[in-house]
């Protein structure tokens, strides 16, 4: 567990993730894992018993994850939503604005460059689901 | 046009601070290039045959002349002197050094210019009609929702690693002159009944191996959430989009796939969710930007008066000027097309000129054309004789617009790494050979165009008469294709039959003109009568 960055002021869940086939069959789990390509829209019913809800990157090209995360957090989703997989440093902005508040990367991230890449973009275009303020919403206030 | 707040400054600041970063990371080993390709690809710099190649953006073609400037200065500073102008209405300089890059990146950002999203899996520079503003058959100038719509698009979270590259077109009046629907997503301006503006929107339009022309996806979506509809096509495309075979990735391909009715009705339904979640700008946002595309200061009471006594001036008057919506002014486009010349190159020098001429006749506004050429949107007709005389000398007065020898080329061999054959020699013989302006005028509005491969970024599948280099057995082969168009009338060329050799394909046009000219009937242009007759007797004199 060293190499997960946690922007969660919670305790981590203990509980180990299981596959969506399996929460189906096993009502009582509170975390599960979404693999690339699994429909996130299927976890909506459950949204309000899941404390971690953890998604596959296999690979960092593959933007699916992203749509996921949104998608859960447009929900009302608010437990932990962590990124896994093919992870890299440039990417962690994006995934933070997507609602992603954990990671674990495959290759460990230096917690340093974590830090300077996530405080780099001090503004932002667009509405996301990390609630901050899009540029067109300050230019009218 | 648009100007940048400190908002957008800072963006593109911010931006070119991050590059250097990564720059510096790559060059000191930190980064692999596996890992630097994709961080290097949203910045618009591939690595091609004989260097790197940066993309730069020019948003919906549209440029000032300190703009211009500047890209004749990067042209000198760290380039060979000279660049190339895009169909996507973008610039590429062919021979930049990854170390200089940041430093250049530096320079475009001084003058609100960048080269964010011209490459990579996301969404590209938004494409628009380079006569907006200007032309007298538009809505409304869809600039403004173009504009809206590139910053909703840069560094968009949910939207940077989509199946494959994503490409808008935005037009605002019923002639096309931006392809629109061979894009991702086409938008059309439209006003609809009640005297409401609102946005047409086609999607799944492309070129590439499997070109197809975009569907209707919806006649009338209210201004006001032209961007919360993109960001349900986008989330619908980014979730079932082929992620297995790059070259099944486009959207073209899930709209294809799905069948519209299906694809239509996941974004409806993604649309009805979005609306709830704050995604679109207020309209104050809207008029804000409308409010930086409004007209110069056109003087009234001008002539429309022109004298015609030179014959030269004549001939490039008829061919390159267009009707503005305004009394005593007109629409003037520079031909990028000298004959023997490179399609879309200009020198630093001719850069420079044209930066002088957008500040001088022009209420400082230029643009890029699709077809690699550059417009003067505001020119009053009594400065068109001196402006022509100013671009002669430059040699940037070739009177051919739309006419055979304005050929778009994409770079080919002698540049691009997946080439099969090269197009820049075979437009200059085309050129050539139909070098006489009075017989090119004697054919007619002729859209021809070159791609060196399958991925088709000189357009053939539009061209009323295309070239695509294939690879035969080693040797650069070039298929003849016919009848396409991206315009209003758009339609995608058809491959006549066997190859020919690089000489083979200069007489293959000979020999469809030829059969045109006899065939034709009164006002007819050669698209017209292939429609009318089919490919049987341009086949017939192409392999007897
Ligand atoms: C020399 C470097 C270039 C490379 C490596 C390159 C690569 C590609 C590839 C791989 C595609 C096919 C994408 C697909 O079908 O999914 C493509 C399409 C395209 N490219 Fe390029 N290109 C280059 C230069 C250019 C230039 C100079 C232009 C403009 C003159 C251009 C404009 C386009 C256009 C318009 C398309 C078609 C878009 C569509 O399929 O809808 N490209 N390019
Ligand atoms: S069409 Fe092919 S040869 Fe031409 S630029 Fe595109 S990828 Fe290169």
């Amino acid at each position: 567990m060293d190499n997960i960055l946690r922007f969660r002021d919670d305790g981590a869940s203990e509980e180990p993730a299981v596959t969506l086939d399996s929460f189906f069959d096993q009502s009582n789990a509170t975390a599960v894992r979404l693999e690339d390509g699994e429909d996130a829209r299927q976890l909506i019913p459950y949204l309000d018993r899941l404390a971690m809800i953890e998604i596959g990157f296999s690979a960092f090209g593959d933007g699916r994850g992203y749509s996921a995360a949104r998608i859960l957090r447009e929900h009302g989703y608010t437990g932990e939503l962590r990124a896994q997989g093919d992870v890299l440093v440039d990417q962690l902005a994006f995934m933070r604005r997507c609602g992603f508040d954990s990671f674990a990367p495959e290759k460990p991230i230096n917690a340093a460059d974590a830090k300077k890449a996530l405080a780099r973009w001090e503004e932002v275009y667009q509405n996301a689901a990390d609630g901050r303020k899009p540029i067109w919403s300050k230019r009218h206030e | 046009m648009y100007k940048y707040d400190s908002y957008d400054q800072q963006m593109v600041d911010t931006r070119v601070e991050e590059f250097r970063d990564q720059v510096e990371r790559r060059i000191a080993g930190k980064l692999t290039e596996d890992q630097f390709k994709p961080l290097r690809l949203m910045n618009g710099l591939y690595l091609q045959l004989h260097a790197y190649m940066l993309r730069v953006a020019i948003p919906y073609g549209t440029l000032n002349g300190k703009q211009m400037r500047m890209l004749a200065h990067i042209a000198r500073k760290y380039d060979r002197d000279y660049a190339h102008f895009t169909t996507r209405q973008n610039i590429q300089y062919n021979w930049i050094k990854l170390a200089e890059t940041p430093d250049l990146l530096a320079d475009l950002a001084s003058v609100e210019m960048h080269a964010i999203q011209t490459s990579g899996n996301c969404i590209r520079n938004i494409s628009s009609d380079q006569y907006a503003g200007a032309a007298a058959d538009e809505v409304t100038d869809p600039r403004p929702y173009a504009e809206l719509l590139r910053q909703w698009s840069s560094f968009h979270p949910e939207f940077s690693f989509l199946p494959r590259k994503f490409k808008f077109a935005v037009i605002a009046s019923d002639e096309d002159r931006a392809a629109m629907r061979l894009h991702d997503i086409g938008i059309q301006i439209v006003r609809n009944g009640d005297g409401e503006i609102g946005a047409r929107f086609y999607a799944g339009g492309g070129m590439g191996r499997t070109p197809m022309i975009a569907p209707l996806i919806r006649d009338f979506v209210p201004i006001g959430e032209l961007v919360s509809y993109a960001e349900a096509i986008l989330r619908v495309y980014n979730r079932y989009g082929r992620r297995d075979n790059k070259y099944k990735a486009r959207i073209k391909i899930l709209v294809h796939e799905m069948g519209a009715e299906e694809f239509i009705k996941e974004v409806e339904a993604e649309f009805t969710h979005l609306q709830g979640q704050n995604i679109d700008a207020p309209a104050a946002e809207l008029e804000r930007i409308i409010a930086h595309f409004e007209d110069p200061a056109f003087e009234t009471g001008l002539s429309d008066e022109i004298d015609r006594s030179d014959p030269d001036f004549a001939i490039w008057l008829d061919q390159n000027v267009h009707a503005h919506k305004r009394p005593g002014y007109a629409i003037a486009t520079i031909s990028l097309k000298p004959v023997g010349g490179i399609p879309g190159d200009a020198s630093s020098a001719q850069m420079d000129l044209m930066a002088d001429l957008t500040e001088q006749y022009s209420f400082d506004e230029c643009r890029v054309t699709h077809s690699q050429n550059i417009v003067l949107p505001h020119v009053r007709k009594a400065d068109l004789y001196s402006l022509w005389q100013k671009l002669d000398e430059a040699g940037l007065a070739s009177p051919n617009l739309d006419l055979i020898s304005d050929i778009i080329a994409c770079p080919g061999l002698d540049y691009c790494s997946l080439a099969n054959a090269r197009s820049i020699p075979v437009a200059q013989k085309i050129a050539k050979r139909f070098a006489d302006i009075d017989r090119q005028k004697e054919l007619g509005e002729l859209k021809l165009k070159i791609s060196g491969c399958i991925n088709a970024c000189g357009h053939h599948h539009a061209g009323h008469i295309g070239i695509l280099g294939v690879d035969r057995k080693g040797t650069e082969n070039y298929q003849l294709l016919l009848g396409g168009s991206g315009a209003e009338d758009v339609s995608l060329a058809k491959i006549t039959g066997p190859g020919f050799t690089e000489d083979g394909i200069v007489d293959a046009i000979e020999t469809v003109t030829d059969v045109y000219v006899a065939a034709r009937e009164d006002g007819e242009r050669f698209v017209d009568t292939y429609r009318r007759l089919g490919m049987d007797p341009f086949k017939e004199a192409l392999y007897g």
